[in-house]
């Protein structure tokens, strides 16, 4: 394994990490603002708050650890993608800002607050859909280089189809994933009533999923030929994602085994990201730039690579440590104890 | 390409961001200590009112961490939005302690969850103050390799460039170059020396309200004292930043102490107007510059003459330099006093106007680090990368920045008034004697 290839593999296994915490956390504020709205926030927003509340700040760190590790490793990306997003990543900067700060205060501030509840709801599901955006700008055909500087065409990304498929299996997948996820843990707080609430949204998001995400593999032919051919070459990784999709609904209907679901799910999420990331290979802006030419020098690499092994280990363990007081401690998830300061 | 109104707008969007990033990045690396001393304070002296000033301070923490997270962010990834030819070779020479700022900035959000959730869960109280080390070193190296990051940028090295190619990159010594040591230590300690004051003044406000309760009185003598030794720190580690500045940027402190000739034996200029380049109504003290950059009161000091017009700072940095002294200065006195006086029961340190004093010490202490961002910043022009990279070679050539200026100028003013709101709310709504009667009332009388 090339350094490029293992550096950029750390980086979409991180950006991986993000997508699914993420959505946990954006699908979890939506449902909590939406069963505000509709009246039924005494069933859920128990279970949601003490998921939420003491992981949010982790959330937000996959993100950045993110982009950090990618100008680290691929310097030049700094200049076609920092030139080229600087208004939806602004605008997802702003979603972000707001999102985190009036979490943070209806959490520990203002209780119960309507209106903060609502703002952080309503940012949650804007943000996958503007971060998605940056997919599909990587996928090509939105960018145009005018004298040797990137420029982004605004008209043909927001006409386009192929973009706003991304956008919506965003939004789909982001509430699917917080469905399944808070099922599982309503069923282990043994809180039956949101257990089958939740239940209820994912399978009602499970069908806008997969229809979508269908969607975009097969706009993916006129869009960008060379990795819709990477694609159907790695059928057989589509195929693993969907058969694991099945089982997962499957058991959802069933009410059976919600925490296999959500391991499934996950695995179902992963050969599906994957499978899309290497179908990019070895592009990470299509055309303009690859993970070989964007690479940084040998001693940057092996530096960054040194300090990543010591970091995670560092971090490993309190991850760890982190789960195993607050995910899958009994006590805790239950509700039967309270040491908030 | 160099697009001029996308310079301008990249400069004045990210100096908007540092301003502002910066208050809560400074709480929330000087906070952690302070809870972490409050609480060990308690702790050791058994003291249930320094164990509940940990934990109030937790909690508005949290509201600062809060909007210090997004705004870091903002500015992680403004840095390539707005700076994407920096950020290009910054990649290649400076990426590693960015990229251990991550891994700090990580393990402090790891344990501040678990701290902040489990007061009162585990068995030993010890246990759960341990989880406070992490935390505040955690926040400690933040600032530490990001202050690299920072300094690298004010002398740079590690690399060669050879023909436009840049070769021979070394990380740890783009890590370790010589304008590291003194600046990260000094945006650490004056951290705290903020951190320590801006509590202090909500002890003092509370007991100017009326409040005498003797929580106050604790809590206004501990900062005091850990005001006093960070402030007397910073100002030792300033006078090491002017050696620095003497040896490796000469036209950046020239700029700022409007030292025009090159001298021996040169006095230090404090206020003062410029009429071109002559001072007026200056105080001039003798020999002080000498002494500030080079140990030695008939020492040469490299002047502005040595610079090319268009290689000089702007020379209205003189006046952040003057602000950022005199307010240090002044704090290092207000906390002597208080902390001298306090045991000789001096009695104006309890007067009404002392505590005003006190009162003021937050936002004093916050102009303070401002001016000292804007000088460091500002007194680097018309470099991004010193001696390599101009700043308008740096910034990006797209349009709409500023348009995104507008846009963040909104979101700060919702995130700053937003936390206002909320902590103000937070602690008026549950004062310190209504939260010792609670606990009183819930634990049955084994606290007073």
């Amino acid at each position: 394994m090339t350094l490029e290839v293992l550096g950029i593999s750390v980086l979409w296994i991180f950006l991986f990490g993000y997508v699914m915490i993420a959505s946990i956390d954006f699908g979890a504020g939506f449902f909590n603002a939406y069963s505000l709205l509709i009246g039924k926030n005494h069933i859920i927003t128990n279970v949601i708050k003490r998921y939420l509340s003491p992981v949010w700040e982790v959330t937000n760190v996959f993100l950045v650890f993110f982009f950090v590790g990618m100008v680290g490793f691929f310097p030049q990306t700094a200049f076609y993608y920092g030139t080229i997003l600087l208004v939806p990543v602004s605008i997802s900067l702003v979603l972000l800002a707001i999102r985190g700060s009036y979490y943070a205060f209806e959490a520990y501030g203002a209780r119960g607050h309507i209106g903060y509840s609502l703002t952080y709801g309503v940012t949650g599901l804007l943000l996958p859909a503007s971060l998605s955006v940056v997919f599909a700008i990587a996928g090509g055909g939105y960018v145009d280089i005018v004298d040797g500087q990137p420029v982004l065409n605004y008209w043909t990304l927001y006409t386009s189809t192929f973009a706003w498929s991304i956008v919506v299996l965003s939004i789909a997948a982001v509430l699917y994933i917080s469905a399944v996820f808070l099922t599982w843990y309503a069923n282990k707080a043994t809180d039956v009533e949101a257990t089958n609430l939740m239940r209820k949204y994912a399978l009602i998001w499970a069908a806008p999923l997969i229809i979508s995400a269908l969607g975009i593999i097969y706009e993916m032919k006129s869009i960008n030929p060379e990795s819709y051919q990477h694609m159907l070459n790695l059928w057989w990784m589509f195929a693993i994602s969907a058969v694991l999709f099945i089982i997962t609904v499957i058991l959802l209907w069933m009410r059976k085994n919600y925490g296999l679901a959500l391991g499934l799910l996950i695995a179902q999420f992963a050969v599906a990201f994957f499978a899309y990331g290497i179908a990019q290979y070895p592009y990470l802006l299509y055309p303009y730039l690859t993970i070989y030419d964007s690479f940084t020098n040998t001693q940057m690499a092996i530096s960054l690579v040194i300090v990543f092994v010591l970091g995670l280990c560092l971090l490993l363990p309190s991850l760890y440590l982190l789960l195993k007081l607050f995910l899958f401690n009994k006590n805790y998830v239950t509700g039967k104890e309270d040491h908030h300061a | 390409m160099i697009n001029e109104s996308a310079v301008f707008w990249s400069r004045a969007l990210t100096e908007l961001t540092l301003t502002f990033h910066i208050i809560y990045a400074t709480i929330g690396v000087g906070v952690p200590l302070m809870i972490m001393l409050a609480q060990w304070t308690g702790y050791k002296k058994n003291d249930e009112h320094y164990i509940l000033m940990a934990r109030r301070w937790a909690r508005g923490f949290v509201i600062t961490v809060a909007v210090g997270v997004v705004t870091g962010t903002a500015i992680g990834l403004q840095l390539s939005l707005l700076w994407p030819n920096f950020m290009q070779l910054a990649g290649q020479t400076i990426a590693l302690p960015l990229f251990m700022e991550t891994f700090a900035f990580f393990f402090e959000a790891i344990f501040l969850g678990i701290y902040l959730y489990t007061w009162d869960r585990f068995d030993s109280q010890k246990k759960h103050m341990l989880l406070l080390i992490p935390v505040a070193v955690g926040a400690s190296m933040s600032a530490v390799f990001i202050t690299m990051v920072n300094a690298f940028m004010n002398a740079p090295q590690g690399f060669d460039i050879v023909d436009g190619q840049l070769v021979n990159i070394q990380p740890f010594l783009a890590m370790f170059n010589p304008a590291m040591p003194t600046k990260v230590a000094h945006v650490v300690v004056t951290a705290y020396m903020t951190s320590a004051f801006v509590l202090a003044a909500i002890a003092g406000y509370r007991m100017l309200r009326g409040s005498e309760h003797i929580y106050h009185k604790k809590s206004l003598f501990l900062l005091m004292k850990i005001g006093l030794v960070a402030s007397i720190a910073s100002a030792i580690i300033g006078d090491f930043s002017g050696k620095y500045l003497a040896e490796y940027q000469p036209e950046k402190l020239a700029a700022a102490e409007w030292h025009f000739e090159t001298t021996d034996k040169a006095s230090l200029i404090l206020l003062g107007v410029l009429d071109g380049e002559e001072v007026k109504y200056a105080i001039k003290v003798p020999y002080a510059l000498s002494i500030l950059a080079r140990n030695n009161p008939t020492a040469e000091v490299i002047g502005l003459d040595q610079f090319a017009e268009e290689d000089r700072p702007p020379l209205y940095i003189h006046y952040l330099f003057n602000i950022m002294v005199f307010i240090g200065m002044f704090m290092v006195l207000v906390s002597l006093v208080y902390v001298v006086g306090k045991p000789r029961g001096w009695l104006f340190i309890h007067s009404r106007w002392f505590r005003w004093i006190i009162v003021a010490g937050a936002p004093l202490s916050i102009i303070a680090i401002e001016a000292g961002w804007w000088l460091a910043e500002v007194g680097r022009q018309p470099w991004i990368l010193y001696g390599i990279m101009r700043t308008a070679e740096g910034a990006t050539t797209s349009d709409h920045v500023d348009l995104m200026m507008l846009l963040f100028t909104g979101v700060y003013a919702v995130l700053g008034i937003g936390s206002t709101v909320v902590l103000v709310r937070m602690f008026k709504k549950n004062p310190i004697e209504q939260e010792i009667e609670d606990r009183h009332t819930e634990k049955g009388g084994d606290i007073i």
